[in-house]
Protein backbone atom coordinates (compact mmCIF):
# COMPACT_ATOMS: atom_id res chain seq x y z
CA UNK A 1 0.00 0.00 0.00
CA UNK A 2 1.51 3.36 -0.96
CA UNK A 3 0.44 6.33 1.59
CA UNK A 4 1.51 10.16 1.82
CA UNK A 5 2.51 11.90 4.73
CA UNK A 6 0.96 14.65 6.07
CA UNK A 7 1.95 16.65 8.65
CA UNK A 8 -1.08 17.94 11.24
CA UNK A 9 -0.43 20.87 13.02
CA UNK A 10 -2.32 22.24 15.98
CA UNK A 11 -2.93 25.91 15.66
CA UNK A 12 -4.14 28.09 18.46
CA UNK A 13 -6.26 31.00 18.39
CA UNK A 14 -3.62 33.43 17.93
CA UNK A 15 -2.41 36.15 15.94
CA UNK A 16 0.41 34.83 13.97
CA UNK A 17 0.54 31.32 14.99
CA UNK A 18 -0.04 29.91 11.51
CA UNK A 19 3.06 32.34 10.19
CA UNK A 20 5.28 31.22 12.78
CA UNK A 21 4.94 27.63 11.48
CA UNK A 22 5.07 28.61 7.67
CA UNK A 23 8.20 30.88 8.73
CA UNK A 24 9.68 28.02 10.70
CA UNK A 25 9.39 25.70 7.67
CA UNK A 26 10.79 27.92 5.10
CA UNK A 27 13.52 29.61 7.44
CA UNK A 28 15.00 25.31 7.13
CA UNK A 29 14.47 25.43 3.46
CA UNK A 30 11.36 22.90 3.59
CA UNK A 31 8.80 23.52 0.62
CA UNK A 32 5.31 23.06 1.78
CA UNK A 33 3.73 20.90 -1.21
CA UNK A 34 -0.14 21.55 -0.31
CA UNK A 35 -2.03 22.70 3.05
CA UNK A 36 -5.31 22.78 4.10
CA UNK A 37 -6.83 24.66 6.97
CA UNK A 38 -9.77 23.45 9.22
CA UNK A 39 -10.55 26.05 11.88
CA UNK A 40 -13.49 26.97 14.32
CA UNK A 41 -13.55 30.21 16.62
CA UNK A 42 -11.41 28.66 19.11
CA UNK A 43 -8.69 26.62 17.18
CA UNK A 44 -7.46 25.69 13.80
CA UNK A 45 -5.80 22.45 12.52
CA UNK A 46 -2.88 22.72 9.84
CA UNK A 47 -2.26 20.49 7.57
CA UNK A 48 0.82 20.11 5.22
CA UNK A 49 2.10 18.19 2.86
CA UNK A 50 6.07 18.30 2.64
CA UNK A 51 9.27 16.60 1.35
CA UNK A 52 10.92 14.90 4.80
CA UNK A 53 7.77 15.45 7.03
CA UNK A 54 9.80 13.70 9.71
CA UNK A 55 12.19 16.22 9.94
CA UNK A 56 10.37 18.90 9.66
CA UNK A 57 7.89 17.49 12.36
CA UNK A 58 11.13 17.50 14.86
CA UNK A 59 11.88 20.78 13.84
CA UNK A 60 8.45 22.13 14.70
CA UNK A 61 7.95 20.13 18.26
CA UNK A 62 11.33 21.62 19.36
CA UNK A 63 9.31 24.89 18.55
CA UNK A 64 6.88 24.21 21.28
CA UNK A 65 3.90 23.18 18.48
CA UNK A 66 1.66 20.11 18.50
CA UNK A 67 2.35 17.98 15.60
CA UNK A 68 1.47 14.54 14.62
CA UNK A 69 2.21 12.71 11.12
CA UNK A 70 -1.02 10.79 9.74
CA UNK A 71 -0.58 8.76 6.29
CA UNK A 72 -3.34 9.49 3.75
CA UNK A 73 -3.71 8.48 0.32
CA UNK A 74 -2.96 10.46 -2.76
CA UNK A 75 -5.00 9.52 -5.97
CA UNK A 76 -4.34 10.85 -8.93
CA UNK A 77 -7.40 12.15 -10.96
CA UNK A 78 -7.81 13.08 -14.54
CA UNK A 79 -9.45 16.22 -15.13
CA UNK A 80 -12.41 15.22 -16.73
CA UNK A 81 -16.19 15.48 -15.20
CA UNK A 82 -17.22 12.57 -12.32
CA UNK A 83 -14.14 11.61 -11.27
CA UNK A 84 -14.42 12.81 -7.77
CA UNK A 85 -17.80 11.56 -7.51
CA UNK A 86 -16.79 7.74 -9.02
CA UNK A 87 -13.77 7.96 -5.54
CA UNK A 88 -16.80 8.89 -3.11
CA UNK A 89 -18.91 6.34 -4.41
CA UNK A 90 -16.09 3.35 -4.24
CA UNK A 91 -15.46 4.31 -0.88
CA UNK A 92 -19.18 4.46 0.35
CA UNK A 93 -19.93 1.38 -1.10
CA UNK A 94 -17.37 -0.34 1.33
CA UNK A 95 -18.38 2.12 4.25
CA UNK A 96 -15.37 3.83 4.26
CA UNK A 97 -15.59 7.17 5.59
CA UNK A 98 -13.74 10.05 4.60
CA UNK A 99 -12.66 12.37 7.33
CA UNK A 100 -11.90 14.84 4.67
CA UNK A 101 -9.93 15.46 1.66
CA UNK A 102 -8.19 18.40 -0.31
CA UNK A 103 -5.86 18.69 -3.57
CA UNK A 104 -2.99 19.31 -5.05
CA UNK A 105 -4.62 21.10 -8.37
CA UNK A 106 -1.31 21.46 -10.09
CA UNK A 107 -0.28 18.50 -10.59
CA UNK A 108 -3.86 16.52 -10.39
CA UNK A 109 -3.00 14.98 -6.88
CA UNK A 110 -6.37 14.37 -4.58
CA UNK A 111 -5.41 13.49 -1.05
CA UNK A 112 -7.70 11.53 1.08
CA UNK A 113 -8.14 10.95 4.81
CA UNK A 114 -10.23 7.98 5.09
CA UNK A 115 -11.32 5.43 7.80
CA UNK A 116 -9.74 2.65 6.26
CA UNK A 117 -6.38 3.21 4.63
CA UNK A 118 -5.39 -0.33 3.05
CA UNK A 119 -9.85 -0.82 1.73
CA UNK A 120 -9.76 2.44 0.12
CA UNK A 121 -6.31 1.48 -1.58
CA UNK A 122 -7.64 -1.74 -2.24
CA UNK A 123 -10.79 -0.47 -3.84
CA UNK A 124 -9.55 2.53 -5.46
CA UNK A 125 -6.91 0.88 -7.19
CA UNK A 126 -8.74 -2.33 -8.62
CA UNK A 127 -11.13 0.62 -10.47
CA UNK A 128 -7.83 1.64 -11.97
CA UNK A 129 -6.76 5.23 -9.86
CA UNK A 130 -3.07 5.74 -9.74
CA UNK A 131 -2.09 6.17 -5.84
CA UNK A 132 1.02 7.57 -5.20
CA UNK A 133 3.42 6.59 -2.06
CA UNK A 134 5.14 9.65 -0.86
CA UNK A 135 8.24 10.22 -2.38
CA UNK A 136 6.40 9.70 -5.78
CA UNK A 137 4.29 12.88 -5.06
CA UNK A 138 7.98 14.82 -5.36
CA UNK A 139 8.98 12.73 -8.66
CA UNK A 140 8.27 15.08 -11.45
CA UNK A 141 6.89 11.76 -12.95
CA UNK A 142 3.77 12.76 -11.74
CA UNK B 1 -44.18 60.39 54.05
CA UNK B 2 -43.88 59.92 58.04
CA UNK B 3 -41.15 58.10 59.30
CA UNK B 4 -43.44 55.52 60.80
CA UNK B 5 -44.79 54.55 57.52
CA UNK B 6 -41.12 53.98 56.19
CA UNK B 7 -40.13 51.49 58.87
CA UNK B 8 -41.26 47.80 58.86
CA UNK B 9 -40.15 47.21 62.46
CA UNK B 10 -39.31 49.35 65.08
CA UNK B 11 -36.01 47.19 66.06
CA UNK B 12 -34.15 48.55 63.26
CA UNK B 13 -34.24 51.88 65.13
CA UNK B 14 -32.80 51.13 68.50
CA UNK B 15 -30.40 52.68 70.13
CA UNK B 16 -27.00 51.27 70.57
CA UNK B 17 -27.62 50.10 74.03
CA UNK B 18 -30.55 48.47 73.28
CA UNK B 19 -29.34 47.01 70.48
CA UNK B 20 -26.06 45.49 72.27
CA UNK B 21 -28.54 44.50 74.80
CA UNK B 22 -30.88 41.98 72.63
CA UNK B 23 -27.64 40.96 70.54
CA UNK B 24 -25.57 39.82 73.78
CA UNK B 25 -28.76 38.18 75.16
CA UNK B 26 -29.38 36.23 72.18
CA UNK B 27 -25.66 35.48 71.80
CA UNK B 28 -25.97 33.87 75.30
CA UNK B 29 -28.94 31.87 74.18
CA UNK B 30 -27.34 31.06 71.16
CA UNK B 31 -23.84 29.74 72.53
CA UNK B 32 -25.85 27.99 74.94
CA UNK B 33 -28.20 26.39 72.07
CA UNK B 34 -25.65 25.02 70.10
CA UNK B 35 -23.94 23.07 73.09
CA UNK B 36 -25.95 20.40 71.72
CA UNK B 37 -24.09 20.37 68.55
CA UNK B 38 -21.39 18.01 68.91
CA UNK B 39 -19.14 19.61 66.50
CA UNK B 40 -19.72 23.08 69.16
CA UNK B 41 -19.36 21.78 71.82
CA UNK B 42 -16.10 19.57 71.71
CA UNK B 43 -14.82 23.23 70.21
CA UNK B 44 -16.00 25.36 73.25
CA UNK B 45 -15.05 22.61 75.86
CA UNK B 46 -11.40 23.03 74.02
CA UNK B 47 -11.09 26.65 74.21
CA UNK B 48 -13.04 26.24 77.55
CA UNK B 49 -15.91 28.61 76.67
CA UNK B 50 -19.48 28.51 77.84
CA UNK B 51 -22.55 30.77 77.72
CA UNK B 52 -21.87 32.01 81.12
CA UNK B 53 -18.53 33.88 79.73
CA UNK B 54 -20.77 35.80 77.15
CA UNK B 55 -20.86 39.05 78.82
CA UNK B 56 -20.76 41.74 76.17
CA UNK B 57 -21.19 41.69 72.42
CA UNK B 58 -17.09 41.75 72.27
CA UNK B 59 -17.07 38.55 74.18
CA UNK B 60 -18.14 37.25 70.83
CA UNK B 61 -14.56 37.47 69.51
CA UNK B 62 -13.68 34.60 72.28
CA UNK B 63 -15.98 32.34 70.17
CA UNK B 64 -14.11 30.03 67.45
CA UNK B 65 -14.44 30.43 63.57
CA UNK B 66 -16.56 28.53 61.54
CA UNK B 67 -15.77 28.12 57.90
CA UNK B 68 -16.96 26.34 54.57
CA UNK B 69 -14.83 23.60 55.19
CA UNK B 70 -16.60 23.06 58.95
CA UNK B 71 -19.43 22.61 57.00
CA UNK B 72 -17.81 19.77 54.33
CA UNK B 73 -16.68 18.85 56.78
CA UNK B 74 -20.51 17.80 58.58
CA UNK B 75 -21.78 17.30 55.47
CA UNK B 76 -25.00 16.61 55.07
CA UNK B 77 -26.32 18.32 58.39
CA UNK B 78 -23.95 17.55 60.90
CA UNK B 79 -23.78 20.80 62.09
CA UNK B 80 -28.13 21.03 62.66
CA UNK B 81 -29.45 22.07 65.79
CA UNK B 82 -32.91 20.26 65.74
CA UNK B 83 -34.07 16.90 64.88
CA UNK B 84 -34.96 16.29 60.94
CA UNK B 85 -38.54 16.58 61.43
CA UNK B 86 -38.45 20.16 62.75
CA UNK B 87 -36.92 20.57 59.53
CA UNK B 88 -39.19 22.96 56.68
CA UNK B 89 -36.76 23.44 53.73
CA UNK B 90 -33.74 22.67 52.35
CA UNK B 91 -31.62 25.03 50.72
CA UNK B 92 -27.71 24.27 49.28
CA UNK B 93 -24.78 26.31 47.96
CA UNK B 94 -22.56 25.35 45.65
CA UNK B 95 -18.88 23.89 46.87
CA UNK B 96 -16.15 23.13 45.78
CA UNK B 97 -16.35 19.48 45.38
CA UNK B 98 -18.78 19.27 43.44
CA UNK B 99 -21.52 18.72 46.12
CA UNK B 100 -23.67 21.36 47.65
CA UNK B 101 -23.48 22.48 51.22
CA UNK B 102 -26.89 22.43 52.91
CA UNK B 103 -29.04 24.45 54.65
CA UNK B 104 -31.94 23.93 56.93
CA UNK B 105 -34.98 26.10 58.37
CA UNK B 106 -37.32 25.46 60.99
CA UNK B 107 -40.74 27.59 61.20
CA UNK B 108 -39.54 30.00 62.67
CA UNK B 109 -36.49 30.38 60.85
CA UNK B 110 -38.48 30.80 57.95
CA UNK B 111 -40.30 33.21 59.94
CA UNK B 112 -37.30 35.50 60.57
CA UNK B 113 -36.30 35.43 57.19
CA UNK B 114 -39.25 36.53 55.68
CA UNK B 115 -39.35 39.01 58.26
CA UNK B 116 -35.59 40.38 57.41
CA UNK B 117 -36.40 40.40 53.34
CA UNK B 118 -38.96 42.35 54.56
CA UNK B 119 -37.46 44.91 56.21
CA UNK B 120 -35.15 45.70 53.39
CA UNK B 121 -37.73 45.54 50.64
CA UNK B 122 -39.98 47.90 52.34
CA UNK B 123 -36.86 50.13 53.03
CA UNK B 124 -36.35 49.98 49.34
CA UNK B 125 -39.97 51.23 48.28
CA UNK B 126 -41.92 47.82 47.95
CA UNK B 127 -45.72 48.24 49.79
CA UNK B 128 -48.68 46.62 49.80
CA UNK B 129 -50.27 46.61 46.70
CA UNK B 130 -47.49 46.81 44.30
CA UNK B 131 -46.45 43.87 41.43
CA UNK B 132 -42.93 42.41 42.20
CA UNK B 133 -41.22 40.12 39.46
CA UNK B 134 -38.79 37.77 40.78
CA UNK B 135 -36.06 37.06 37.89
CA UNK B 136 -34.19 35.05 40.24
CA UNK B 137 -33.39 31.57 39.72
CA UNK B 138 -35.59 29.46 42.57
CA UNK B 139 -34.46 26.22 43.62
CA UNK B 140 -31.46 25.17 45.57
CA UNK B 141 -30.17 28.70 45.28
CA UNK B 142 -32.31 31.10 48.24
CA UNK B 143 -32.48 33.75 46.61
CA UNK B 144 -35.79 33.26 44.45
CA UNK B 145 -37.69 31.87 47.36
CA UNK B 146 -35.79 34.83 49.69
CA UNK B 147 -37.32 37.31 48.09
CA UNK B 148 -40.53 35.74 47.48
CA UNK B 149 -41.49 35.20 51.06
CA UNK B 150 -40.17 38.77 52.04
CA UNK B 151 -43.30 40.28 49.12
CA UNK B 152 -45.58 38.23 50.42
CA UNK B 153 -44.99 39.02 54.12
CA UNK B 154 -45.31 42.82 52.70
CA UNK B 155 -48.56 41.77 50.89
CA UNK B 156 -46.93 42.39 47.13
CA UNK B 157 -48.69 40.60 44.39
CA UNK B 158 -45.61 38.05 42.84
CA UNK B 159 -44.96 37.29 39.07
CA UNK B 160 -42.10 34.55 39.82
CA UNK B 161 -40.75 34.49 36.50
CA UNK B 162 -37.85 33.23 37.63
CA UNK B 163 -34.47 33.89 36.02
CA UNK B 164 -33.77 33.60 31.99
CA UNK B 165 -35.93 33.69 29.08
CA UNK B 166 -35.73 37.47 28.68
CA UNK B 167 -38.33 37.74 26.19
CA UNK B 168 -40.93 36.39 28.68
CA UNK B 169 -39.67 38.74 30.98
CA UNK B 170 -40.30 41.49 29.04
CA UNK B 171 -44.00 39.84 28.30
CA UNK B 172 -44.74 40.31 31.93
CA UNK B 173 -42.73 43.80 32.30
CA UNK B 174 -45.06 44.91 29.57
CA UNK B 175 -48.49 43.16 30.19
CA UNK B 176 -48.44 42.36 34.50
CA UNK B 177 -46.79 46.63 34.75
CA UNK B 178 -44.52 44.98 38.09
CA UNK B 179 -43.39 48.43 39.92
CA UNK B 180 -40.81 45.92 41.28
CA UNK B 181 -38.02 43.80 39.78
CA UNK B 182 -35.69 41.11 41.84
CA UNK B 183 -33.02 40.28 39.98
CA UNK B 184 -29.26 39.86 39.55
CA UNK B 185 -26.97 43.55 38.74
CA UNK B 186 -25.90 41.35 35.10
CA UNK B 187 -29.04 40.41 34.79
CA UNK B 188 -30.16 43.85 34.82
CA UNK B 189 -27.61 45.10 32.47
CA UNK B 190 -29.15 41.80 29.97
CA UNK B 191 -32.60 43.52 30.05
CA UNK B 192 -31.40 46.60 29.36
CA UNK B 193 -29.38 45.22 26.42
CA UNK B 194 -32.55 43.25 25.22
CA UNK B 195 -34.82 45.92 25.75
CA UNK B 196 -32.55 48.37 23.39
CA UNK B 197 -31.84 45.45 20.59
CA UNK B 198 -35.62 44.97 20.89
CA UNK B 199 -36.72 48.62 20.54
CA UNK B 200 -38.53 47.99 23.55
CA UNK B 201 -40.14 51.87 24.65
CA UNK B 202 -39.34 52.60 28.43
CA UNK B 203 -43.11 53.57 28.37
CA UNK B 204 -44.19 50.51 28.18
CA UNK B 205 -43.08 48.98 31.51
CA UNK B 206 -43.82 50.60 34.95
CA UNK B 207 -40.63 49.94 37.05
CA UNK B 208 -40.08 51.76 39.83
CA UNK B 209 -37.59 49.94 42.39
CA UNK B 210 -35.09 47.44 41.06
CA UNK B 211 -33.74 45.21 44.51
CA UNK B 212 -30.58 43.98 42.96
CA UNK B 213 -28.49 41.27 44.57
CA UNK B 214 -26.42 38.04 45.04
CA UNK B 215 -23.33 39.09 42.87
CA UNK B 216 -20.89 42.01 43.75
CA UNK B 217 -21.93 44.92 41.69
CA UNK B 218 -20.34 48.83 41.46
CA UNK B 219 -21.49 52.16 41.55
CA UNK B 220 -20.93 52.51 37.57
CA UNK B 221 -23.38 49.86 37.12
CA UNK B 222 -25.59 51.18 39.88
CA UNK B 223 -25.80 54.70 37.70
CA UNK B 224 -26.35 52.90 34.42
CA UNK B 225 -28.93 50.81 35.15
CA UNK B 226 -31.15 53.51 37.02
CA UNK B 227 -30.63 56.02 34.15
CA UNK B 228 -31.84 53.22 31.33
CA UNK B 229 -34.39 51.74 33.24
CA UNK B 230 -35.54 54.85 34.92
CA UNK B 231 -35.70 52.82 38.35
CA UNK B 232 -34.31 53.32 41.59
CA UNK B 233 -32.19 50.60 42.63
CA UNK B 234 -31.59 48.91 46.17
CA UNK B 235 -29.08 46.51 46.87
CA UNK B 236 -28.88 43.84 49.43
CA UNK B 237 -26.48 41.04 50.92
CA UNK B 238 -26.85 37.46 52.37
CA UNK B 239 -25.30 34.24 51.65
CA UNK B 240 -27.13 30.77 52.12
CA UNK B 241 -24.75 29.54 54.76
CA UNK B 242 -25.97 31.99 57.40
CA UNK B 243 -29.62 32.15 55.79
CA UNK B 244 -29.84 33.67 52.07
CA UNK B 245 -30.08 37.72 51.04
CA UNK B 246 -31.95 39.80 53.86
CA UNK B 247 -28.74 40.02 55.91
CA UNK B 248 -28.30 43.34 54.96
CA UNK B 249 -29.44 46.15 52.42
CA UNK B 250 -30.11 49.32 50.96
CA UNK B 251 -32.90 52.09 51.99
CA UNK B 252 -33.90 54.45 49.12
CA UNK B 253 -31.13 56.62 50.42
CA UNK B 254 -28.16 54.04 49.34
CA UNK B 255 -25.87 55.29 52.41
CA UNK B 256 -25.13 51.33 52.59
CA UNK B 257 -26.99 48.37 53.69
CA UNK B 258 -28.58 48.12 56.96
CA UNK B 259 -28.01 45.29 59.07
CA UNK B 260 -30.42 43.33 60.38
CA UNK B 261 -28.32 43.86 63.95
CA UNK B 262 -31.25 42.22 66.10
CA UNK B 263 -30.22 39.04 64.15
CA UNK B 264 -27.11 39.05 62.96
CA UNK B 265 -24.31 40.01 64.53
CA UNK B 266 -21.54 40.89 61.78
CA UNK B 267 -17.80 41.31 62.83
CA UNK B 268 -15.90 42.98 60.44
CA UNK B 269 -11.68 41.81 60.63
CA UNK B 270 -8.78 41.88 59.17
CA UNK B 271 -8.46 38.46 57.19
CA UNK B 272 -4.74 38.04 57.93
CA UNK B 273 -4.57 38.56 61.99
CA UNK B 274 -8.51 38.14 62.50
CA UNK B 275 -8.62 41.16 64.98
CA UNK B 276 -11.14 43.54 64.45
CA UNK B 277 -10.89 46.39 61.61
CA UNK B 278 -12.39 49.93 62.68
CA UNK B 279 -15.38 51.12 60.89
CA UNK B 280 -14.42 52.38 57.69
CA UNK B 281 -11.66 50.29 57.01
CA UNK B 282 -11.69 47.01 54.61
CA UNK B 283 -12.02 43.60 56.38
CA UNK B 284 -13.40 40.39 56.06
CA UNK B 285 -17.39 40.22 56.95
CA UNK B 286 -17.90 37.48 60.05
CA UNK B 287 -21.64 36.95 60.91
CA UNK B 288 -22.94 35.16 63.75
CA UNK B 289 -26.57 34.65 63.62
CA UNK B 290 -28.28 35.22 66.26
CA UNK B 291 -31.81 33.94 65.57
CA UNK B 292 -31.81 30.67 63.81
CA UNK B 293 -32.77 27.42 65.34
CA UNK B 294 -32.15 24.88 62.80
CA UNK B 295 -28.89 25.31 61.90
CA UNK B 296 -26.99 28.19 63.71
CA UNK B 297 -23.97 29.51 62.62
CA UNK B 298 -20.83 31.02 65.19
CA UNK B 299 -18.58 33.31 63.50
CA UNK B 300 -19.36 31.98 59.78
CA UNK B 301 -15.81 33.57 58.25
CA UNK B 302 -17.76 34.67 54.84
CA UNK B 303 -14.67 35.24 52.85
CA UNK B 304 -16.55 38.94 51.63
CA UNK B 305 -14.62 42.27 52.17
CA UNK B 306 -16.52 44.69 52.81
CA UNK B 307 -16.39 47.93 55.76
CA UNK B 308 -18.75 48.78 58.27
CA UNK B 309 -20.05 52.64 58.46
CA UNK B 310 -21.45 53.81 61.74
CA UNK B 311 -20.22 57.31 61.67
CA UNK B 312 -23.16 59.53 59.91
CA UNK B 313 -26.50 58.66 60.50
CA UNK B 314 -29.00 57.40 57.40
CA UNK B 315 -31.80 60.54 56.90
CA UNK B 316 -34.42 57.29 56.81
CA UNK B 317 -34.57 57.05 60.63
CA UNK B 318 -32.90 53.47 60.75
CA UNK B 319 -30.08 53.19 63.64
CA UNK B 320 -28.86 50.11 62.15
CA UNK B 321 -24.92 49.91 61.38
CA UNK B 322 -24.80 49.47 57.86
CA UNK B 323 -22.22 47.91 55.06
CA UNK B 324 -20.11 49.01 52.49
CA UNK B 325 -21.01 46.50 49.21
CA UNK B 326 -19.04 43.50 48.76
CA UNK B 327 -15.77 44.67 47.34
CA UNK B 328 -13.79 41.24 47.00
CA UNK B 329 -12.96 38.27 48.37
CA UNK B 330 -10.15 37.10 51.17
CA UNK B 331 -10.09 33.88 49.12
CA UNK B 332 -10.09 33.21 45.29
CA UNK B 333 -13.73 32.33 45.25
CA UNK B 334 -15.34 33.84 41.15
CA UNK B 335 -18.84 35.02 41.33
CA UNK B 336 -19.91 34.34 37.36
CA UNK B 337 -23.46 35.13 36.72
CA UNK B 338 -24.52 34.75 40.45
CA UNK B 339 -22.66 31.22 40.86
CA UNK B 340 -20.03 30.86 42.90
CA UNK B 341 -17.12 29.50 41.45
CA UNK B 342 -13.51 28.27 43.01
CA UNK B 343 -10.74 27.78 40.42
CA UNK B 344 -9.87 24.78 41.94
CA UNK B 345 -13.21 23.00 40.98
CA UNK B 346 -11.42 23.54 37.49
CA UNK B 347 -8.80 22.24 38.21
CA UNK B 348 -10.56 18.69 40.15
CA UNK B 349 -12.35 18.32 36.96
CA UNK B 350 -9.21 19.00 34.62
CA UNK B 351 -7.37 16.30 36.59
CA UNK B 352 -10.05 14.01 35.37
CA UNK B 353 -9.48 14.27 31.34
CA UNK B 354 -6.31 12.74 30.84
CA UNK B 355 -6.71 14.86 27.55
CA UNK B 356 -5.19 17.88 28.58
CA UNK B 357 -2.61 19.00 31.23
CA UNK B 358 -3.74 20.72 34.36
CA UNK B 359 -2.08 24.03 33.57
CA UNK B 360 -4.98 26.43 33.13
CA UNK B 361 -5.78 29.75 32.96
CA UNK B 362 -9.48 31.17 33.78
CA UNK B 363 -10.51 34.73 31.67
CA UNK B 364 -13.23 36.25 32.34
CA UNK B 365 -15.32 39.11 30.67
CA UNK B 366 -18.33 41.07 30.15
CA UNK B 367 -18.27 41.90 26.50
CA UNK B 368 -22.16 42.82 26.94
CA UNK B 369 -24.05 42.37 30.03
CA UNK B 370 -23.00 38.80 30.92
CA UNK B 371 -20.24 37.37 31.78
CA UNK B 372 -18.46 35.43 29.56
CA UNK B 373 -15.99 32.77 31.06
CA UNK B 374 -13.29 30.95 29.36
CA UNK B 375 -10.66 28.27 30.31
CA UNK B 376 -7.65 27.96 28.49
CA UNK B 377 -6.68 24.93 28.87
CA UNK B 378 -3.16 23.10 27.59
CA UNK B 379 -3.51 20.17 24.91
CA UNK B 380 -1.54 17.18 25.78
CA UNK B 381 0.21 16.25 22.36
CA UNK B 382 -0.97 12.63 22.79
CA UNK B 383 -4.54 13.80 22.20
CA UNK B 384 -3.89 15.53 19.51
CA UNK B 385 -5.61 14.51 16.42
CA UNK B 386 -5.90 15.72 12.83
CA UNK B 387 -9.51 14.95 12.64
CA UNK B 388 -11.41 18.09 13.64
CA UNK B 389 -15.01 15.90 14.73
CA UNK B 390 -12.23 14.61 17.55
CA UNK B 391 -11.42 17.42 18.64
CA UNK B 392 -14.24 19.09 18.84
CA UNK B 393 -15.37 15.66 20.78
CA UNK B 394 -12.40 16.43 23.42
CA UNK B 395 -13.19 20.64 23.93
CA UNK B 396 -17.35 19.42 24.15
CA UNK B 397 -16.25 16.79 26.95
CA UNK B 398 -13.77 18.92 28.73
CA UNK B 399 -16.54 21.67 29.32
CA UNK B 400 -19.28 19.08 29.95
CA UNK B 401 -16.86 17.89 32.82
CA UNK B 402 -15.95 21.39 33.68
CA UNK B 403 -19.87 22.12 34.04
CA UNK B 404 -20.48 19.03 36.17
CA UNK B 405 -17.79 20.42 38.88
CA UNK B 406 -18.58 24.46 38.85
CA UNK B 407 -22.20 24.07 37.68
CA UNK B 408 -21.49 26.93 35.01
CA UNK B 409 -20.20 26.78 31.25
CA UNK B 410 -16.74 27.45 30.33
CA UNK B 411 -15.72 28.13 27.03
CA UNK B 412 -13.06 26.03 26.50
CA UNK B 413 -9.99 27.31 24.46
CA UNK B 414 -7.55 24.75 23.41
CA UNK B 415 -3.75 26.23 23.66
CA UNK B 416 -0.17 24.76 23.04
CA UNK B 417 1.33 22.90 25.66
CA UNK B 418 3.92 25.47 27.95
CA UNK B 419 1.77 28.31 26.48
CA UNK B 420 0.56 29.26 29.78
CA UNK B 421 2.77 30.77 32.24
CA UNK B 422 4.55 28.84 35.14
CA UNK B 423 4.77 30.50 38.40
CA UNK B 424 7.25 29.55 41.14
CA UNK B 425 4.83 30.45 44.10
CA UNK B 426 1.00 30.33 43.88
CA UNK B 427 -0.12 30.58 40.46
CA UNK B 428 -2.38 33.13 38.64
CA UNK B 429 -5.13 30.79 37.53
CA UNK B 430 -7.39 34.11 36.89
CA UNK B 431 -7.57 36.80 34.47
CA UNK B 432 -10.70 39.04 35.78
CA UNK B 433 -11.53 41.88 33.21
CA UNK B 434 -14.76 42.23 33.99
CA UNK B 435 -15.77 46.00 35.42
CA UNK B 436 -15.06 46.72 39.06
CA UNK B 437 -15.00 49.42 41.57
CA UNK B 438 -11.89 50.89 42.58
Amino acid sequence: MKTAKQLSVFLENKPGHAYNICKTLGDAGINIFTLSLADTNQFGLLRLIVENPETAGELLKKSGVIVNITELLAVKIDNRPGVLAKIYELLSSLDINLEYAYAFAMRRIFLLRVSDNEKAFQILSENDFTLLSHEELFSDEN
Amino acid sequence: MKLENKIWDKAECLSRDEIENIQVQKLRATVKQVMSVPFYAQKFKEIGIGPEDIKSVADVRHLPFTTKTDMRNNYPLGLMAVPKEKVLRFHGSSGTTGKPTFVAYTKNDLEMWSDMVARFLYAGGARPGNTAQISFGYGLFTGGFGLHYGLEKIGSSIIPAASGNTRRQFTLLQDLKPELLVCTPTYALRLIEYMEEEKIPRESLNLKVAFLGSEPWTEDMRLYIEDKLQVNTCNNYGLSEVIGPGISGECVYHTGMHIQEDYFLVECLDPETLEPVPDGQLGELVITALNKEAMPMIRYRTRDLAYLISDTDCPCGRTTKRMSRIKGRSDDMLIIRGVNVFPSQVEEALLQCKDVTPNFLIVLDRPGSLDRSVVKVEMAPAFFSDKMSEMQMLKNRLEETIRSYTGIHFEVDLVQPQSIERFTGKAARVIDNRPKEK
